[in-house]
């Protein structure tokens, strides 16, 4: 099977990019909530052209931000990719030079940031960041434990989520298999149907392979 | 500061000393130029030593000079690649991108308060061709024969793996030790993983000299690494926390160590850092 055919019938079988979206958009929220965090956001690198974009934001200020780039070494969570290290840092707005457009374009300038690189296998896919957590007791190694833990959940789902777009796009690019990623659709929807319908399809199909 | 060169193994040292199998009046030429003490303390380790002779690069985001807390910058260098080419600019006027390499500086310094230290950026052209700059950046390090290279990244580039295993073993080879953050996260990255560098984790004590040899590597030794008031960019000081921070710690006790016994091998560095940990013989 090409790689488009597989893709095409990919398209049709895996998540669409909403749902890919809504399980970021989880990781972010569940980030927040434990961490009792003001806000927290997930970045995706651009490999095409060298930039972070955010992706996921877990609170209202942020959501504005999606979409938004940055060259892919700027600041803090440009440090955090490329270095492959996670940091957390306390007063931010000591810092005059900490990515101070980044922050202007969010609407508001944290006072503390937790960043980690999201990892999968050997490539760098973005950063998760936890901003404002409360500065009520000492950080603990355990706590970053945590951060590690998110950050793997995170680059999974990062991962599926441009899986999915590869497919799509491979998809547009062969219109003439958009046949194939609906049928392929069309079966996963018919998954746990008990009136025979999918059976029948594809008994259809396998006719159809023959005659091919 | 005055700065110190020596000669590495491969100039002149290994013409007179053997280096590939010992006869029987060999073993009179590798007598060690001192003694080694029945038992190796702190005090035998650093006491009295400020780090003066030691030089240290940091390899990270650039450095600020003149920062308070990190002072005069020997020299700046910065890293890049352009298509085939490897750029060296030998006078980096662009300081530090991040903050990151001047909070690493500033340990460093608060710790061995008359070493040289010189920057190599090989961060801030973004993230492609990240890696090959890390190599590359590593590799002028090594040429330069510092003393110590402080590391507090990594790349998970697989074909950069073989490469930077060869450079840590070249390094180690000529006497320089490279000092590398670990992972907190079960992640193949490099160079940190391999055993001619010191791997570096993180503890959660506050005292800078507490440090904690680890028997189940890969990560060597643990330092401080969490809550540390740290240099950061515009003359400024944040409280950080990551194994980034852990690793000057490592390094900054190394440039003590060499200052005061510049004779040592990466080996010989290694077991004195092992001997004075704070679980093995510095605790007392």
């Amino acid at each position: 099977m090409t790689d488009e055919l597989r893709a095409a019938v990919a398209a049709g079988v895996l998540g669409s990019e909403d749902q890919y979206r809504a399980l970021l958009q989880s990781v972010v929220d569940v980030a927040r909530a434990i961490f009792r965090a003001k806000a927290s956001s997930i970045l995706l690198l651009d490999t095409e052209t060298d930039e972070l974009v955010f992706e996921a934001a877990a609170d209202e200020a942020s959501e504005s931000l999606i979409g938004k780039r940055f060259p892919s070494s700027t600041g803090i969570a440009g440090f955090v990719l490329v270095s492959r290290q996670p940091l957390v840092i306390e007063d931010v707005l000591a810092d005059p030079r900490f990515s101070r457009e980044t922050a202007e374009s969010t609407g508001f300038v944290p006072k503390g940031l937790m960043a980690v690189p999201l990892l999968h296998e050997e490539n760098a896919l973005g950063v998760l960041e936890v901003l404002d957590r409360p500065r009520d007791a000492r950080f603990t190694l355990a706590e970053m434990e945590l951060l590690g833990l998110f950050a793997n959940q995170a680059a999974i789902a990062l991962d599926l989520l441009q899986r999915a777009r590869r497919a799509q796009s491979a998809l547009l690019g062969e219109g003439e298999l958009g046949v194939l990623a609906r049928v392929a659709e069309a079966l996963e929807k018919l998954r746990g149907d008990e009136d025979g319908s999918r059976e029948s399809a594809l008994r259809l199909l396998t006719e159809l392979e023959r005659l091919l | 500061m005055s700065s110190r060169r020596r000669g590495s193994y491969a100039a002149g040292v290994s013409e007179e000393l053997p280096a590939w199998s010992l006869t029987a009046e060999g073993a009179e030429r590798i007598t060690l130029p001192e003694e080694w003490p029945g038992e190796i303390t702190r005090e035998w380790a650093w006491g009295g030593a400020t780090g003066a002779g030691a030089r240290v690069c940091v390899l990270d985001s650039g450095i600020e000079a003149g920062h308070p807390l990190v002072g005069e910058v020997e020299q700046s260098v910065a890293i890049s690649i352009e298509g085939e080419e490897v750029i060296i600019e030998e006078n980096d006027t662009e300081g530090d991108l991040c903050g990151h390499g001047t909070a690493c500086a500033g340990v460093i310094r608060s710790l061995a308060p008359n070493c040289e230290l010189v920057s190599v950026r090989v961060l801030g052209a973004g993230y492609t061709g990240s890696g090959a700059v890390l190599l590359e950046g590593l590799r002028w390090a090594i040429e330069q024969g510092y003393d110590v290279i402080n590391m507090s990244l990594s790349t998970t580039k697989q074909k950069f793996a073989s490469l930077l295993h060869e450079l840590a073993d070249t390094a180690y080879f000529r006497r320089t030790m490279l000092i590398a953050s670990a992972h907190n996260m079960p992640v193949e990255s490099y160079p940190w993983r391999f055993s001619s560098v010191i791997s570096v984790g993180s503890h959660e004590q506050e005292d800078p000299y507490t440090y904690y040899y680890n028997p189940a590597p890969p990560v060597e030794f643990f330092a401080r690494g969490v809550d540390v008031e740290v240099a950061w960019n515009g003359g400024g000081r944040l409280v950080c926390t990551g194994n980034s921070f852990a690793t000057p710690h490592i390094a900054g006790m190394a440039a003590l160590i060499l200052s005061k016994h510049p004779e040592l091998t990466p080996f010989q560095l290694k077991s004195v850092l092992y001997l004075t940990a704070t679980n093995v013989g510095g605790g007392a």
